[in-house]
């Protein structure tokens, strides 16, 4: 077991190291008690990269640096994982991220046309953030996972089935910014 | 059709199931919800009355076979494991991320407790005091449910120390991916698992012995898992008399395509693809069949009439006759392709899906599904030629056998297949530039 000592680590405020954190104190505090969780620290690398993306949105290189120094693991190797992982964006993406499964069993459902309608709707391309960066449409390489459901889709974490022309128009009203 | 039913069917008794009963019911995830239906039952026999030997003895007798893609004995894999002292692991894998299969996604979502459950008997049986659940990134839900479920667990002590008073100690934790397929192959899984980049390990050493961190350690799918609890129940005997052995048990077939009712099927192993079928409705529209994937993309597709003369609708469903029949049941992941669907599309779709899941350790595989996806989508795209056909045959022809996990060959699978029995769609593409059915809506 790897020893949790409450390492005492410097603030945004000061502590000496006068590099700008990206990351808030909750955050930091958070990655640092991750240590104990594995028998190893490095398995909880892609614990501490979701909390870096839930916070800032994506991981920017400083982010994943400061994972990494947090937990006492190589940056590089940290920026490796970042960049392995599709749930990680290393570039700004919008609030909502619109995912359109896209595999066989929807695509059989329609889900060429769910695509085609969201990207009318929303005025962006496949793999596009609207210009107010509230939403960002992908499509998916993989399944979700929800064949049964087909054609399906998901909002951040959250999954849609059985997804039509209409629904998807109804969905792209609520995500507008101010109706959330 | 009544005497396919006669000659695969030895079970007389109406069918009940048991590991989706509790799906689509609100609530059914609440520890109360599961104790009250017998939940735990297994885990306290399994603790109280019965060594860990007796215990793999028992799912051994059951006939369990794995249901995450190769069909193995789980009681025997669990006998692979040593006596040793020291740490060992049980891994569920929960990473369900072969196109075509949602089971998992479902029961962990609605009935957690099972797989947990499951997860605790298999530690005891080995030895475990430390487990993980490696659940796919993208299953939200089914992570926060299975955390809650193990925190409710704990809090009824049936984890943490001394469990039952008889010195059992466990701990079970979820580890979340973050979007990559490959994480679904047990040896990637450990990589990931263990914070390193998800590529697979060349065995021997077996993760039997050489495993999570270096130690023993078994994983299993989270539907093997969740058969385990009621193994330990109802007793091996009343579970090996489901199915036809040695394919014994119910299976959630994940039912998908051009079917009315696509949806998870619960069904004793051994159905045929026509009662499957009949389960979800019929074919979408009254259309015929043209393929079927019996086991998710990675299995070879099988035409609408199979090699030995048989209707497909014939198929049994079951690991023995899939594989028999020139493909194998997988996962369970049914996609059933119906006449108007494109056989070229179909496949270029499943490979644009493994060049970008390759993992990029070998090169037979990383090389051979960029330019397998690069030459299919010049035939489905403006057409190609005949030796673009030839050349995408003779790369997948190349790829099995040549690398070290079986997404290479999974890749090669459909593609081979597709060629085989579906060689005009592909010509079709090349002489006219279009696609023969105006396709799915590709
Ligand atoms: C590329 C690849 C992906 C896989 N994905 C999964 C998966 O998502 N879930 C799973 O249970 N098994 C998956 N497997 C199979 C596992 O390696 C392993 O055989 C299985 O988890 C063993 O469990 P079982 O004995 O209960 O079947 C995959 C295998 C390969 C080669
Ligand atoms: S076969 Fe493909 S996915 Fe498997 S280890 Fe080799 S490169 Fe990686
Ligand atoms: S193909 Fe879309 S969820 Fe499986």
């Amino acid at each position: 077991m790897i020893p949790n000592p409450p390492t005492p680590f410097p603030t945004r405020e000061g502590g000496g190291n006068t590099e700008a954190y990206v990351l808030s104190d909750t955050t930091r505090a958070a990655i640092v008690a991750l240590k104990g969780k594995y028998p190893k620290v490095q398995s909880a690398i892609l614990d501490a990269l979701r909390l870096a993306q839930d916070e800032i949105g994506y991981v920017p290189a400083e982010a994943s640096a400061e994972v990494a120094a947090l937990l006492g693991v190589s940056p590089h190797h940290v920026h490796s994982l970042a960049t392995f992982y599709t749930m990680f964006f290393t570039q700004p993406v919008g609030t909502a991220i619109v995912e359109v499964c896209d595999n066989l069993s929807c695509a059989l459902w329609g889900s060429r046309r769910i695509i085609a309608r969201l990207e009318e709707a929303l005025g962006i391309a496949v793999g596009e953030t609207t210009p107010d960066g509230s939403i960002t449409l992908l499509r998916t390489i993989e399944c979700l996972a929800a064949c049964g459901g087909a054609p399906a889709l998901r909002v951040n974490t959250t999954y849609y089935e059985k997804m039509t022309e209409e629904k998807v128009v109804a969905l792209v009203k609520e995500l507008r910014p101010g109706k959330r | 059709m009544a005497s396919v039913i006669e000659e695969t069917a030895t079970t007389t008794a109406p069918f009940e199931p048991f590991l989706t009963a509790s799906v689509g019911r609100e609530g059914a995830w609440e520890i109360e919800d599961y104790l009250s239906r017998g939940g735990y039952t297994g885990w306290r026999r399994a603790v109280s009355e019965l060594t860990p030997a007796e215990v793999t003895d028992w799912v051994k007798r059951s006939g369990l076979r794995g249901r995450g893609g190769a069909g193995f004995s789980t009681g025997t894999k669990w006998g692979f494991v040593p006596n040793i002292p020291g740490p060992k692991y049980v891994c569920c894998n929960a990473d369900e991320s072969e196109p075509g299969t949602f089971n998992n996604r479902a029961i962990m979502e609605w009935d957690p407790h099972i797989v947990v459950e499951g997860v605790m008997i298999a530690s005891y049986a080995i030895g475990a005091t430390h487990s993980f659940i490696y659940c796919r990134g993208e299953f939200g839900l089914a992570a926060e449910r299975l955390i809650q479920a193990i925190r409710d667990a704990e809090k009824a002590g049936f984890l943490g120390t001394d469990i039952f008073g008889k010195g059992v100690d466990l701990q079970i934790e979820v580890f979340r991916g973050a979007g990559a397929y490959i994480c679904g192959e047990e040896t990637a899984l450990l990589e990931s698992l263990e914070g390193k980049r998800p590529m697979p390990r060349s065995r021997p050493p077996f993760p039997a012995v050489v495993g999570l961190y270096g130690r023993p350690t078994v994983i299993n799918n989270a539907e093997t898992l969740a058969n385990v609890p009621f193994i330990l129940k109802n007793g091996p005997e009343w579970y090996a008399a489901i199915g036809a052995a040695p394919n014994c048990g119910p299976k959630i077939y994940s039912l998908s395509g051009s079917v009315n009712r696509p949806g998870n099927y619960e069904l004793p192993l051994g159905i045929t693809l026509r009662e499957l079928v009949e389960h979800g409705g019929g074919m979408r529209e009254g259309r015929k069949l043209k393929a079927v994937i019996p086991g998710g993309s990675s299995a070879a597709i099988l035409p609408a009439t199979l090699s030995d003369g048989r209707d497909a609708m014939d198929l049994v469903l079951d690991f023995d006759a899939c594989r028999a029949a020139g493909s194998m049941l997988g996962s369970g992941a049914v996609i059933v392709l119906d006449e108007t669907v494109c056989m070229a599309c179909a496949v270029t779709r499943f490979i644009e899906f493994y060049q970008h899941e390759s993992c990029g350790k070998c090169t037979p595989c990383r090389e051979g599904t960029i330019w397998m996806l690069k030459i299919l989508e010049r035939v489905t795209g403006t057409g190609g030629t005949d030796d673009d056909l030839f050349l995408v045959n003779d790369l997948a022809s190349h790829i099995p056998g040549r690398s070290l996990c079986l997404l290479g060959d999974s890749a090669a699978a459909p593609v081979m297949s597709a060629m085989e029995h579906f060689r005009t769609d592909f010509d079709t593409h090349n002489a006219t530039g279009h696609c023969p059915s105006g396709c799915i809506p590709f």
